[in-house]
């Protein structure tokens, strides 16, 4: 069973449908003349078009990229002028976190969030740019962004789009395609009319001049027909996806020395994650993809790097032992109720192995 | 600071050292302290997490001898 969506959404079926169809139809370069080439130049403006009318932004407001990560690298780079002083939240994505890095002149500045992994906007001062995401990627609370009072605004929403209405405010945003259920190597940068933003990186003499490279036609026909589905279907999944995560959060709270992390009530619909005291995340992990479920974790010992996960880390949150549990748009009773029912004798395997009997440490 | 307990948990990867905690703080009184050395990225968020959780007092961070961090704890239960 699927649990990991917050990673990457199965393809959805009407962006299947749409992608086979502009393979066959979209191949040529957008930018000639002729006759194949307004083909793929149509198929790319009523992407954009249908991808405007599903977030409620103007047509020039969108760009494809070739990654949601590219689409944050271009949105907060190309409002950061040299020098400018950047604040974000301090459990931003690391593609935010990578961006900022990479700009020795930028000074910046990480902002606390409070347990619920919540932004402390008190502490935002006067910066000239603020990165704040729609909605985390791992607990799924959802950020204050409408009422940043600092600075251009740029919103990472690649965890949020099409699950969530954008909010106002932003000069910026990104979002991310195989992340709705579109494919793999589309992005999204929107960029508000008359926002103070340049391209950061070369430019290229392509058909938008946010981007570069050739563009990906039936990537983004794709991903703009999946967008227009999810978003369609939006207020009847939400709702059946908050139910289901409501139930997870409960009967997980009530296994014994586990932490339910981020906003119980203002959050990403299909999201939810946990830790448990004493467990090794690689473990559990493993040990419930042998049960045939398969599951996220933010713990140091699943990470290339040994870290533990700087999101639960800023919230004060538990590192270890931790599952990120995020639901397909079909996911149903049923699926949830058998995934609740092998989960406390994985945990308690674990805690048995390590020496500890649930009860026994202190 | 001096503990009444010093654990060595260098080399150890998480979530051993808070492990070793939960099984061995028993063998301190109410009122006293166990220092867990560990050179494991996580214990710095983990052991402050573990001390909220089961209702222990987090005292705070300090280096050992070899530079290696030694987390404190008090016993308050």
């Amino acid at each position: 069973m699927y649990l990991d969506t917050a990673s990457s959404e199965p393809l959805h079926p009407a962006a299947r449908e749409a992608l086979l169809a502009a393979l066959d139809r979209g191949y040529a370069d957008p930018r000639r003349l002729h006759g194949a080439a307004r083909d793929a130049r149509l198929i790319l403006d009523n992407a954009r078009a249908a991808v405007a009318e599903a977030l409620g932004v103007r047509r020039d407001e969108v760009s494809f990229t070739s990654s949601g990560t590219d689409a944050v690298h271009r949105g907060l780079l190309g409002l950061a002028r040299p020098g400018a002083t950047v604040a974000h939240a301090a459990v931003e994505h690391s593609a935010v976190l990578h961006a900022l890095a990479w700009r020795s002149d930028l000074t910046v500045r990480a902002l606390p969030v409070d347990r619920l992994g919540r932004v402390e906007l008190d502490a935002v001062g006067e910066p000239d740019v603020v990165a704040l995401q729609h909605a985390n990627h791992e607990v799924g609370t959802v950020q204050p962004v409408s009422e940043v009072a600092a600075g251009a605004v740029f919103m990472d929403a690649c965890a949020s789009m099409g699950r969530l209405p954008l909010p106002d405010g932003w000069s910026a945003a990104a979002g991310s395609a195989h992340k709705w259920g579109g494919p793999a190597g589309v992005g999204v940068l929107l960029v508000r009319k008359g926002a103070a933003w340049r391209n950061p990186f070369p430019a290229d003499d392509r058909v938008d001049e946010r981007v570069s490279g050739f563009e990906n036609v039936p990537g983004v026909l794709a991903a703009a027909a999946a967008l227009q589905a999810v978003v369609a279907e939006r207020d009847e999944v939400d709702a059946r996806q908050r139910v289901l995560v409501d139930r997870i959060r409960a009967a997980v709270a009530e296994i014994p020395d586990t932490e339910v992390v981020g906003d119980p009530v203002d959050r990403l619909p299909h999201l939810v994650t946990f830790s448990f005291l004493y467990v090794d995340g690689e473990a559990l992990v493993d040990g419930l993809n042998r049960r045939g479920f398969e599951v996220a974790s933010g713990s140091a010992c699943t990470a290339s790097t040994l870290e533990p996960s700087h999101v639960l880390a800023a919230m004060g949150a538990l590192t270890h032992g931790n599952v990120r549990v995020s639901l397909t748009r079909d996911a149903s009773e049923a699926d949830v109720e058998r995934f609740l029912a092998a989960l406390p004798s994985t945990v308690e395997e674990i805690r048995k192995d390590a020496g500890l009997s649930t009860g026994e440490a202190w | 600071m001096t503990a009444d307990l010093e654990l060595d948990c260098r080399g150890l990867l998480c979530p051993q050292p808070v492990i070793e905690l939960g099984k061995r703080i028993g063998e301190v009184l109410v009122g006293q302290t166990v220092a867990v050395a560990s050179t494991d990225a996580a214990a710095a968020f983990d052991i402050p997490a573990w001390c909220r959780m089961r209702g222990q007092e987090y005292v705070g961070q300090e280096p050992a001898d070899d530079g290696v961090p030694r987390y404190v704890v008090r016993r308050v239960s």
